[in-house]
C-alpha cells in the first residue's frame, strides 16, 4: 500500500528541467540550444529561464528551440521565432530598442555623469590648495598692522 | 492568554515609541536635559516589550497553539522543533515582528552603550529611530497582526512551505534583517546630524561601527540565501538576479560605499554631505527591499505575501522616510562643507572612485529591477529583465573595481606619488598576469573568462597582502621587525586587508565555476556506471526513506576517482502535510570542487533521470564572502571603537552653533 502511495507521489511530481530525451545528438547544436534557453523566460514561472524550469511549458519551449535549430535556423532566427509567438516578454535579455536603450545605457550614462561630478569635486579640492593673493583691502590692513 | 500578553506588549511598545519620537526631539531642540534623557528608558522598555511579544508568538508556535490564525496557517504539530521556532519568521506577520524586534534592539543598544554620545545627538538619534519604530509597529498592528485568534481553531495547522524547512533558509531572514534594520542606525544618525547641521570626524566614528555591523550581517544574510539556493533549488546556481535577491543586494552595495566614505569623513573630515546622503540611501534601499518583498509588486520566487493593503502601507512609510530624509538633506546639506584639501592622486580620490563605481552599480541593479514595472505602467510595454542583462550591465563595474582596488587602497592620504604607490604592486601585477597567462595557455577551450577572472582575483588577493607587507616594511627591515610591525598594525588595517582578500577569493570562485563547470544529464540504469569529468558514478539503488514529516525517494550513488571514493544520497522529498515535493541535491564538497548530484524522475523504461555536476572551486564563493565579513568583524574590534575616545573637540562645538 505504502509503495503504491509513494509511486503515486513520484508520478505526480513535476517533471525535471532539461530531460535526457530532449538532448540533441549534435553537441554543438545542443550547446547552442542551452545558451538560447538561458535567455528565454519560462512564462508561467517567477523569474526562471526555460533551461532551469521544470514546468511543462518550459519543456515545450525547449523542444521548440531545438526543433528550430535542427531545422537550420540561426540563434537569432530561433529567438525571433519564439518572440513572434510569445511577445518580447519572453526575453530575459531585453532588446536594445526603443525605451530599452535607456535601460542599457543607464550604467554608462550614470558613470559619465557621476564621473564628471566626482572629477569636479576632486578638482575643487585640489584648487583650494592654491592660496589666493590678498586683496587690496587686506594688503592695506596688513601694512597698517605691520607698520604700527 | 499568552498571545494576548504579546498583543498588548506590542500596543504598549507603540505608545512608548510615540513618546520617544516626540519628547527627546523637543528636548534636544530646547536644550532640556531631562526631556532628552527620557529616550534611554523608553528605548530599553520598548525592547523589553517587543521581546515579550516575540517570545509570546514563539511560545504559540512551540506549543502549536492553533487558535492563533498565524500558527494554524503556517505550522503543524508534526513539524520538527527547529522549524516550529524558525516558522515564527517564516511568514509575513512573524517576520515583521522580528523586523521590529531587531529595530528596537538596535535602539536599546544605542541607549545603553552610547554613553559617550553628546546628549543632544543621542536624543535625536533615538527619536528618529522611534519614528521608524512607530511606522513599523503601526504597520504590524493594522495590516499584519500576528496575534489574531480564530473562533474555531482547526485540529491541526497547514504546515510550513517545505522550501523554508531548511537550516540555510531558516537563518537567512534574521541575518538579512539585522543588516536591513542595522542600516536604520546609519539613517537615524544621518537625520540627527542634518537636524543639528553638523557632521564631523566624531560623528563618522560613531556611525561607522553600526554600519559595519549592519553590513556584516547583510553580507552573511545574502551569502546564506545564495548558499541555500545552491543546494536546494536543484541545479546549483548561486545567484539568479531575482528581484528579491536584488532588493537585498542594492542596500549592500550602498552600505559598502557608505563604509568607505565614512572612513574619509573620519580621517579627513571631507565627503560629509555625500556620506550623509549614502546613509539615507542605504536605509532607503532597505525599505525599498522590504517593499518589494512584502508587497509582491515584482513577482518572484520568494514573494509569499501578496496583499495590496500592505503594499500601500509600506509605500507610505517609504515616501515619508525617503522623501522626508531627502528633503531635509536638500535643506541642510550645504551646511556640511569642509575645507580639507587633497590632490587628484590620493586615498581620498581613490575612495571617491570606489563610491562612484559602487553607487552606479547599485543604480544599475535598481533600474534593472524596476524597469519592467516602469515600462508596463508608463509605456504599456511588457518586458522582462533577467540575469543576462545584469550579467552584461553590472559585471563591468565589478571588474573595474577589482582593477583599481589594490592601487586605491595603498594610496597615501592627501597627496600620493605614483611611483611610491606602485612600487610594492609591480611584483603583484606581474605575478597575477603570469597566472592569468598560464591559465590561458592551459585552457584549450579558449574562453577568456577564466584567465581574466583569475588575474583579477590574484591581483586583489596579493594586492591586499602587499598592502600589509608594505605597511610592515617587509624586505626593508629584519624579518623580526616586520613581524613586530605586522602585529602592531591597527586592527582596521588587518580588517581592510582581510575583507579585500575575501573579495578577491570570491572573484576566483565565481570565475572558476562560470568557466569550468561540467554538467551531465542522462537517464541512468541502476547498476550501470557512467563517467563525468574523470569521476565514475554508479547508481547503486533507489529506496524509500521516511523523514520526520516527509517521505523521500533516495538514491545511493557510488563515486570513484583514482583512489578516492564516496557515496552520495540524492533525495526527492514529498512533504505530507503541504503536499509539495522538493529536491535535495547530494553534494560532496571540497575546496577544489563540489560533486553535485540531483535525482529526477523514473523513466518508463525503468531508468532514472540523474543530473551530475562537477563544480570546480565553488566553495570559494561562500568562503570569500565569509572572509570578507570576517574582515568587517576584525575592523569592528579596532582600538578606536573600543576605547570610545570620540569626544567632540570643544572648540569646534563652540564655533559652530547647533541650530
Amino acid at each position: 500500500m505504502k509503495k503504491l502511495l509513494i509511486l503515486l507521489l513520484i508520478l505526480s511530481t513535476p517533471v525535471f528541467a532539461v530531460e535526457p530525451d530532449e538532448i540533441l545528438d549534435d553537441p554543438v547544436l545542443e550547446e547552442r540550444a542551452r545558451e538560447i534557453s538561458t535567455e528565454l523566460r519560462c512564462l508561467v514561472c517567477r523569474n526562471e529561464n526555460i533551461d532551469e524550469s521544470n514546468s511543462g511549458l518550459a519543456r515545450d519551449l525547449r523542444l521548440l528551440v531545438r526543433e528550430r535549430l535542427v531545422e537550420g535556423d540561426s540563434d537569432e532566427e530561433t529567438i525571433q521565432y519564439i518572440v513572434d509567438r510569445y511577445n518580447e516578454y519572453v526575453l530575459l535579455k531585453p532588446r536594445f530598442t526603443g525605451s530599452n536603450i535607456l535601460l542599457w545605457l543607464s550604467g554608462p550614462l550614470l558613470m559619465l555623469l557621476g564621473g564628471v561630478l566626482a572629477l569636479a569635486f576632486v578638482r575643487g579640492k585640489t584648487r583650494e590648495t592654491q592660496v589666493e593673493a590678498l586683496s587690496e583691502d587686506e594688503e592695506n590692513r596688513l601694512n597698517a598692522l605691520l607698520n604700527k | 492568554m499568552i498571545a494576548e500578553i504579546g498583543h498588548a506588549a506590542v500596543i504598549l511598545a507603540l505608545l512608548f515609541a510615540i513618546v520617544q519620537a516626540i519628547v527627546p526631539m523637543i528636548g534636544a531642540q530646547k536644550g532640556w536635559a531631562n526631556w532628552m534623557q527620557l529616550a534611554v528608558p523608553t528605548a530599553i522598555i520598548q525592547f523589553v516589550l517587543v521581546l515579550i511579544s516575540f517570545s509570546a508568538l514563539t511560545y504559540a508556535f512551540v506549543v502549536s497553539d492553533f487558535s492563533l490564525q498565524l500558527v494554524a496557517a503556517n505550522s503543524h504539530s508534526d513539524k520538527p522543533m527547529l522549524y516550529k521556532i524558525t516558522g515564527v519568521w517564516g511568514n509575513h506577520e512573524g517576520s515583521l515582528l522580528l523586523w521590529n524586534l531587531i529595530l528596537v534592539l538596535f535602539g536599546a543598544m544605542v541607549a545603553m552603550f552610547g554613553r559617550n554620545l553628546p546628549p543632544a545627538l543621542k536624543a535625536r538619534v533615538l527619536s528618529v529611530q522611534a519614528m521608524i519604530g512607530v511606522a513599523f509597529l503601526l504597520f504590524l498592528l493594522f495590516t499584519s497582526n500576528p496575534f489574531i485568534r480564530l473562533e474555531n481553531p482547526p485540529f491541526n495547522g497547514n504546515g510550513l512551505n517545505p522550501m523554508l524547512q531548511d537550516p540555510g533558509l531558516a537563518f537567512h531572514p534574521p541575518f538579512l534583517y539585522l543588516g536591513y534594520v542595522g542600516l536604520s542606525m546609519a539613517f537615524s544618525f544621518a537625520i540627527a546630524a542634518l537636524i543639528e547641521g553638523r557632521v564631523d570626524a566624531a560623528w563618522a566614528r560613531w556611525v561607522r561601527p553600526w554600519t559595519l555591523m549592519a553590513w556584516m550581517f547583510l553580507t552573511l544574510g545574502i551569502a546564506l540565501g545564495s548558499w541555500w539556493a545552491y543546494y536546494e533549488l536543484g541545479w546549483g546556481g548561486w545567484w539568479f538576479w531575482d528581484p528579491v535577491e536584488n532588493s537585498s543586494f542594492m542596500p549592500w552595495l550602498v552600505a559598502t560605499a557608505l563604509l568607505h566614505s565614512a572612513i574619509v569623513v573620519e580621517k579627513r573630515d571631507t565627503l560629509k554631505a555625500w556620506t550623509v546622503l549614502l546613509a539615507i540611501l542605504a536605509f532607503s534601499f532597505s525599505l525599498i527591499g522590504t517593499f518589494i518583498v512584502r508587497s509582491g509588486v515584482l513577482t518572484s520566487v520568494h514573494a509569499f505575501a501578496n496583499d495590496p493593503k500592505r503594499g500601500m502601507f509600506i509605500l507610505v512609510i517609504l515616501a515619508i522616510a525617503i522623501g522626508g530624509g531627502l528633503t531635509l538633506y536638500a535643506l541642510r546639506a550645504n551646511q556640511l562643507k569642509s575645507n580639507a584639501v587633497f590632490s587628484t592622486l590620493s586615498r581620498e580620490s581613490g575612495l571617491v572612485l570606489n563610491n562612484l563605481l559602487l553607487s552606479v552599480a547599485a543604480a544599475v541593479v535598481f533600474i534593472g529591477t524596476i524597469w519592467p514595472l516602469v515600462t508596463e505602467m508608463f509605456l504599456d510595454r511588457k518586458i522582462s529583465v533577467g540575469a543576462p542583462f545584469f550579467d552584461a550591465a553590472f559585471t563591468p563595474f565589478m571588474v573595474v573595481i577589482a582593477m583599481v582596488l589594490p592601487i586605491g587602497s595603498i594610496l597615501s592620504w592627501k597627496r600620493a606619488k605614483i611611483r611610491k604607490t606602485m612600487q610594492p604592486l609591480w611584483g603583484v601585477m606581474a605575478l597575477s598576469v603570469a597566472l592569468g597567462a598560464f591559465v590561458w595557455s592551459q585552457d584549450t577551450g579558449g574562453r577568456m573568462l577564466a584567465p581574466i577572472g583569475l588575474t583579477l582575483a590574484a591581483w586583489v588577493v596579493l594586492g591586499a597582502m602587499a598592502d600589509l607587507g608594505s605597511r610592515a616594511k617587509i624586505f626593508k627591515v629584519s624579518a623580526r621587525e616586520t613581524l613586530r610591525r605586522l602585529r602592531n598594525l591597527p586592527r582596521s588595517d588587518w580588517g581592510k586587508a582581510v575583507a579585500h582578500a575575501g573579495f578577491g577569493l570570491l572573484i576566483f570562485g565565481i570565475s572558476a565555476i562560470t568557466a569550468w563547470e561540467i554538467e551531465d544529464i542522462r537517464a541512468v540504469e541502476i547498476g550501470a556506471p557512467y563517467s563525468v569529468g574523470g569521476y565514475e558514478f554508479t547508481l547503486n539503488s533507489i529506496g524509500e526513506f521516511d523523514g520526520p514529516n516527509y517521505i523521500a525517494v533516495r538514491g545511493e550513488v557510488a563515486v570513484t576517482k583514482g583512489n578516492q571514493s564516496f557515496f552520495l544520497y540524492p533525495e526527492k522529498r514529498n512533504f505530507i502535510v503541504e503536499g509539495t515535493p522538493t529536491t535535495e541535491a547530494a553534494i560532496n564538497s571540497t575546496l577544489s570542487r563540489d560533486v553535485y548530484i540531483v535525482i529526477g524522475d523514473r523513466q518508463p523504461d525503468g531508468k532514472w533521470t540523474v543530473r551530475t555536476y562537477i563544480k570546480p572551486f565553488v566553495a570559494w564563493i561562500w568562503l570569500g564572502i565569509i572572509i570578507t565579513s570576517l574582515g568587517g568583524l576584525i575592523s569592528l574590534t579596532d582600538r578606536r571603537y573600543r576605547v570610545a575616545a570620540p569626544s567632540r573637540k570643544t572648540t569646534r562645538a563652540a564655533a559652530v552653533p547647533a541650530e
